[in-house]
Formats: C-alpha cells, sequence, structure tokens
C-alpha cells in the first residue's frame, strides 16, 4: 500500500492540548527508543513489540475516552499503558521483569496490566481479548455503568474466529463496545492482501450491522476526531462501533524480525508521513510551538525516560515464595 | 426433610438459588433459556429470571466463555454453560491462556470469579465425538479449580462455594448421571475441598470420580459377596486433588485400584497413581492398579461402546489381579 499524503490540516486545540498530544506521542516514541536500546544491552528480554510509527492510534484515541472506560489491548501495548495514565516506571520496571513492575515483573512487555486506570492487559494471543471486551461491556450493560470498552486490536485479528465470533456478539446484544482496529498492514511478516480475502476491514465489521469509522492513523487530529465521535455514539447506547486506524509500523514486529517481507523504501515512504514531525510541524506553522520550545519538551521526556530506568535498574526481585502464593486469589482455595 | 430428586434437578435448584441469592449472577450458553437447557437443567428459569439473566448465546464457544471471564472481570458472577466438553476444545484459549492465567500473570491485579459448567463422559452411543471425557486435561492446569459432581448432594450444593470462589471453577456433569435420583437432605453444604469416602474397606482401595462412581460402588458390592472389603474414595474435587486423603486410604488398604473415564496416557488415574507413589510406596502391598477407558475413539455400537468404557467387571477383575485371587 502507498503510504498516504502526510497529515497538514490545521489543528483545532487550544495550546494546552495540542502540545499534550505531542508530548505524549513523545514519551511513547523515546520511552521505545530507550526500550529497544535496552534490549540491545541484555536489560529487558523476551519478546518486545514496539509501537514506532504508530504513536498518534494511541495517543489520539485514548485522549478521546473517559477515565473509567475499559481498556483491552495486545502485546503492543506500551504506549496504551502510557497514555492511559500509568508510571512509565512501573512499565519500565516490568520491562526488566522487577516486582515493582505493574505486573510484578511476571508479565512483562506483552502482559502490562493496571486496575486503577482499567487496563485489563496486554493480551498476547492474537484476538483473544475482543470476547473479554465484550464481557466487560456486557457487565456494564447489565450493572448499568455509562462506560465504553476500548478494545484494540491489530488487523492480523481479523482472521481469527473471536473477532467474527466477538462482533456478533457485541452487535447481537448492543454492547458498548469501542472495536479499535490498528491496521498496519502487516501481521509479523504477512501483507493483509496476501491473508484476507476481502482486505476492505470495514466491509467486514459492517457485515454484523455495527457503524465503522475508517481513519489516518499517522494523523493524531484525525485519530482523535474520530474516536470521540465514536465513543459518544457507543456511550449513548447505540452499540458498538468499529474503527480502522490506517498506520504503519516502522520498527521490526519484535527484535527477532529480520524484516524479509518488506522493501525499505516502503517504509521510508511511510515514515514522511511519521505522526510525530508532521504533527510537531504543523504546531509550528500554527504557532503553537516552536523550535526552542520543541528542544524543551523533548528534553523533558528525555529526563523521564532515564528516571525511569534508574527506577528498574534499583528495582528488586519477587521472592519465589510469594510468586508461588498468587496463582489463586487470597483468600480463595489455598492449594 | 428428606426428598427424592434427580440429579437434573438437584443443577437446577442450585442454579435457581444463586440467581435468587445474588443479582450479579446469570448463567449464559448455547440453548439455557428458551430450549431450557440441553440437558433441560434450565427448564424454566428463562420465564422467572428472564433472558438478560437466562441469556441464549450463538454457537459461539469461544467468544461467550471469553465474555464470561470479561462479565466477570466487570463485575458479575457469570455462570457459563458449555453443552458438553467435547466443545469445550474451542473455548480452550480463554479458559487456559486468560482464565487460569490473569490472576498471576497481573501481578495478582485481577481474579476471574467465573463459573463453566459443562458435561462430561460417554455411555450413551453419542459416538466419538460427543463421548469425551476431558476433566482430566483441565485438571493438569494451575489457576483453575476442577469439580467432579457424582452424586446428587454435589450437584445441588457444589455451585454455592464455586461461585464464591474468586476463580475460575470448572464443573463437569457426567451426562449419564441427569436422570440419576436420590434422597436430598434440605441444607447439607459441601466443600470444594475434599474427597469423600462412600463406602469404607480394608483390602482394596478403590479411587474414582464422575460417572464411574456407581460402577466403582457396584464392584464394591459385588467383591463383597465374595468377602473381599473395597473401600470407595470419590474424589469430587479434581482440581486441587485432595492428596490427605488419597494416602490416608491407600495406607488403610494398602492395595489401590484408580477408575477414570478418561483414556490411560496421561490420565488423572496416572497422577493419583504418581501420589499414591510418591507418598505412601512403602505401605503398599502390591503396585497399584488403574480402570480406563480403552485408548481408542468411543464407539457407537453399544457393544463396542461398553467394551472400551470402565465396567464394573473390569474393576472387580483388577481388583482380583491385585489380590491374587480368581473368581
Amino acid at each position: 500500500m502507498i503510504a498516504p499524503p502526510p497529515p497538514s490540516g490545521p489543528v483545532p486545540y487550544n495550546r494546552d492540548f495540542a502540545l499534550l498530544l505531542l508530548t505524549d506521542m513523545l514519551r511513547v516514541r523515546r520511552m521505545e527508543e530507550k526500550s529497544a536500546e535496552l534490549y540491545g544491552a541484555g536489560r529487558i528480554r523476551g519478546f518486545l513489540h514496539l509501537y514506532i510509527g504508530e504513536e498518534a492510534v494511541a495517543v489520539g484515541a485514548l485522549h478521546a475516552l473517559q477515565a473509567h472506560d475499559n481498556l483491552v489491548t495486545t502485546y503492543r501495548e506500551h504506549a496504551h499503558a502510557l497514555v492511559r495514565g500509568m508510571p512509565m516506571s512501573a512499565i519500565m520496571a516490568e520491562m526488566y521483569g522487577r516486582q515493582e513492575g505493574c505486573s510484578q515483573g511476571r508479565g512483562g512487555s506483552m502482559h502490562l496490566f493496571d486496575r486503577t486506570t482499567r487496563l485489563f492487559g496486554g493480551n498476547a494471543i492474537v484476538g483473544a481479548g475482543l470476547p473479554v471486551a465484550v464481557g466487560l461491556a456486557l457487565a456494564d450493560k447489565m450493572l448499568r455503568a455509562s462506560r465504553v470498552t476500548a478494545c484494540f486490536f491489530g488487523e492480523g485479528a481479523v482472521a481469527e474466529g473471536a473477532f467474527h465470533e466477538s462482533m456478533n456478539l457485541a452487535a447481537l446484544w448492543r454492547l458498548p463496545v469501542l472495536f479499535c482496529c490498528e491496521n498496519n498492514r502487516y501481521a509479523m511478516g504477512t501483507a493483509l492482501e496476501r491473508s484476507e480475502s476481502q482486505t476492505d476491514l470495514c466491509a467486514k465489521a459492517s457485515s454484523y450491522g455495527m457503524p465503522v469509522l475508517r481513519v489516518d492513523g499517522m494523523d493524531v487530529v484525525a485519530v482523535h476526531e474520530a474516536t470521540l465521535q465514536a465513543q459518544a455514539r457507543v456511550r449513548a447506547g447505540e452499540g458498538p462501533l468499529f474503527v480502522e486506524y490506517q498506520t504503519y509500523r516502522f520498527r521490526a514486529h519484535s527484535m527477532f524480525d529480520a524484516e524479509l517481507y518488506r522493501s525499505r523504501e516502503e517504509v521510508e515512504q511511510w515514515k514522511k508521513c511519521g505522526p510525530i514531525h508532521t504533527y510537531t510541524a504543523r504546531l509550528k506553522r500554527q504557532e503553537l510551538l516552536d523550535e526552542e520550545a520543541f528542544l524543551a519538551l523533548d528534553a523533558q521526556v528525555a529526563a523521564e525516560v532515564d528516571s525511569a530506568v534508574v527506577f528498574a535498574e534499583a528495582g528488586s526481585d519477587e521472592t519465589f515464595e510469594s510468586m508461588m502464593a498468587d496463582v489463586h486469589t487470597s483468600g480463595g482455595l489455598s492449594r | 426433610m428428606s426428598r427424592r430428586i434427580s440429579y437434573r434437578e438437584a443443577l437446577r435448584e442450585g442454579l435457581r438459588e444463586a440467581l435468587l441469592n445474588d443479582p450479579r449472577v446469570l448463567l449464559m450458553g448455547e440453548d439455557v433459556g428458551r430450549y431450557g437447557g440441553t440437558y433441560a437443567v434450565s427448564k424454566g428459569l428463562l420465564d422467572e429470571f428472564g433472558p438478560d439473566r437466562i441469556r441464549d448465546t450463538p454457537l459461539s464457544e469461544l467468544a461467550f466463555v471469553g465474555a464470561g471471564i470479561g462479565a466477570a472481570l466487570g463485575g458479575l458472577r457469570p455462570v457459563v454453560e458449555v453443552m458438553t466438553v467435547n466443545f469445550s476444545l474451542l473455548a480452550l484459549d480463554p479458559i487456559v491462556n486468560t482464565a487460569a492465567l490473569y490472576h498471576h500473570m497481573s501481578g495478582g491485579q485481577f481474579s476471574v470469579p467465573l463459573v463453566i459448567r459443562m458435561a462430561t463422559g460417554a455411555g450413551r452411543q453419542v459416538a466419538a465425538q460427543h463421548s469425551h471425557s476431558f476433566e482430566g486435561w483441565y485438571a493438569h492446569i494451575p489457576g483453575i479449580t476442577i469439580l467432579a459432581p457424582a452424586t446428587v448432594r454435589d450437584a445441588r450444593y457444589m455451585l454455592a462455594p464455586a461461585l464464591s470462589d474468586p476463580d475460575p471453577v470448572l464443573i463437569f456433569e457426567h451426562a449419564a448421571l441427569y436422570n440419576m435420583e436420590a434422597e436430598l437432605g434440605d441444607e447439607e453444604p459441601v466443600d470444594i475441598r475434599s474427597a469423600r469416602l462412600m463406602r469404607d474397606g480394608s483390602d482394596v482401595a478403590l479411587i474414582t470420580y464422575g460417572g464411574s462412581l456407581y460402577k466403582t460402588l457396584a464392584a464394591a458390592e459385588q467383591l463383597a459377596m465374595r468377602g473381599i472389603s473395597a473401600a470407595v474414595l470419590d474424589l469430587r474435587v479434581l482440581r486441587p486433588l485432595d492428596t490427605g486423603a488419597i494416602v490416608a486410604l491407600t495406607r488403610q488398604c494398602r492395595r489401590v485400584v484408580v477408575v477414570d473415564e478418561g483414556w490411560r496416557s496421561g490420565s488423572l488415574a496416572a497422577e493419583v497413581m504418581a501420589r499414591i507413589v510418591e507418598h505412601a510406596f512403602y505401605e503398599l502391598d502390591a503396585p497399584p492398579a488403574r480402570v480406563c477407558s480403552e485408548e481408542v475413539p468411543v464407539p457407537y455400537a453399544r457393544h463396542l461402546e461398553e467394551a472400551v468404557l470402565p465396567q464394573p467387571e473390569k474393576i472387580i477383575a483388577a481388583v482380583e489381579a491385585l489380590l491374587g485371587v480368581s473368581s
């Protein structure tokens, strides 16, 4: 697929909110760049899936939600956890396997959980979060909570039965689920057109009788506006809604990926519409930001990353005994 | 006041009580509502509790079991009925990868108070794809509790403690037991931790669960007529296993036969025998033995199906071999 033209429209926000979006995109970018570096240094192990290139999606979308909404995500979820309000230090400590991590070091990069921000994981089985999101929304509907459950998944998940079964169930029961499909064009190394007979993802969702939106996922403004509109409809009781965010991952699928399946030219072309530099340029054109302010912001973010690394380095290891005691909920059956 | 009710009625009473006592409880699954439940367990509940709480689902085991997990995370106390264990294979991912792991993997932040009920077992000539006994598989997995009610009392009273458990509980109802009737007292609460001695004895310990319980009790009765005193232990809870009760009865009888409708290799029977060997090896007078299903797909033809499954005659033969006697 050819990269879209770089986003260039006016930014319709006041300075504070406009800069908040930029700050969060930068926080995600710099945290992940540091994570990749730490992976190379052997401080972070296992799987590490970077979101670099896709920042506009999580940042624009999550700032359209309310604090009490539910969030279900995938194994590429550092951005979602951070933007939702999880401290960067808790994410970094988790990647280090420290007990100060958000999941006590048991989950690592792919399994970030946070009860306080209602982040229900961090699910590393493609498509597995969708039925869970349906159930969360069922609970909200039956308990008369005015929550929206935002469920993020990649376009690779649409090949799973879980996608189709969940779409059907959510639409059949008119549940308040916002299905957020991050279409980054590749399921690991398999391009959408090599895995789907129908590559129009919105057509698939439409077939379940739910409204759909397709958005330029490289444009944080477009993402935010579309998601604001979408969540309002879901919250109003119209039933589920499907949003396709068209985006692109600049880095490899994981740290083990040699990227044999796409050309360097394609990646470079997409980088031209990268979400951070195009948005920064727009802010400058509108005189909401100058280079000096940008550098100050970037330095502030770098300091946050540094202190998150210091926190993770200084973290401690969970004991074997406490790990074994937590297979079941305390107060439940003892084993 | 004691009364006579069926296993099916007992399950229904347990469900009805749970629905009456806690507004967060709902039952969902295929044909639980208008149809009245594949095994008629939920018959009448739709009229009493309405379609929100007696919720018919499409044939989407993966999604409605996963939705049960989400509903539990979201504050409800769902009871998900999977029609049979055979179809639960379509929901293995949410059960194993989500429900069982979430508490631990989230650093203890999230619990999944979900109950999943399903029919299990063979013996009704419904052929290979509808005759599995996979409860032993599920008992392999840390993070979930596995129950196998074999008695009307357990059918009636196991649901309440299962719903009180903050973590996932799977209940396996043997399909051959739904019509079974027994006397039941007014209030006989049960735990979901321990095995129960169904018949005491001194010569051999017969350890079993689920649908095999009655075949084992029949075998013990016939053995008694020949002067062999067989004790029968109903495991009831397949995970966690009541190792204490298994070992104590082994020490009492010094000979053990484990009866399990699952296939022999990697079976629950194998785990029970391993624990016996680990904890009571020097108190055994003979190697532990087992009667399991033959390792073939369960056939349709009646005589072949009977030949494949554990039967009283096979249990008696195993006991006689252990004791070195012949009939």
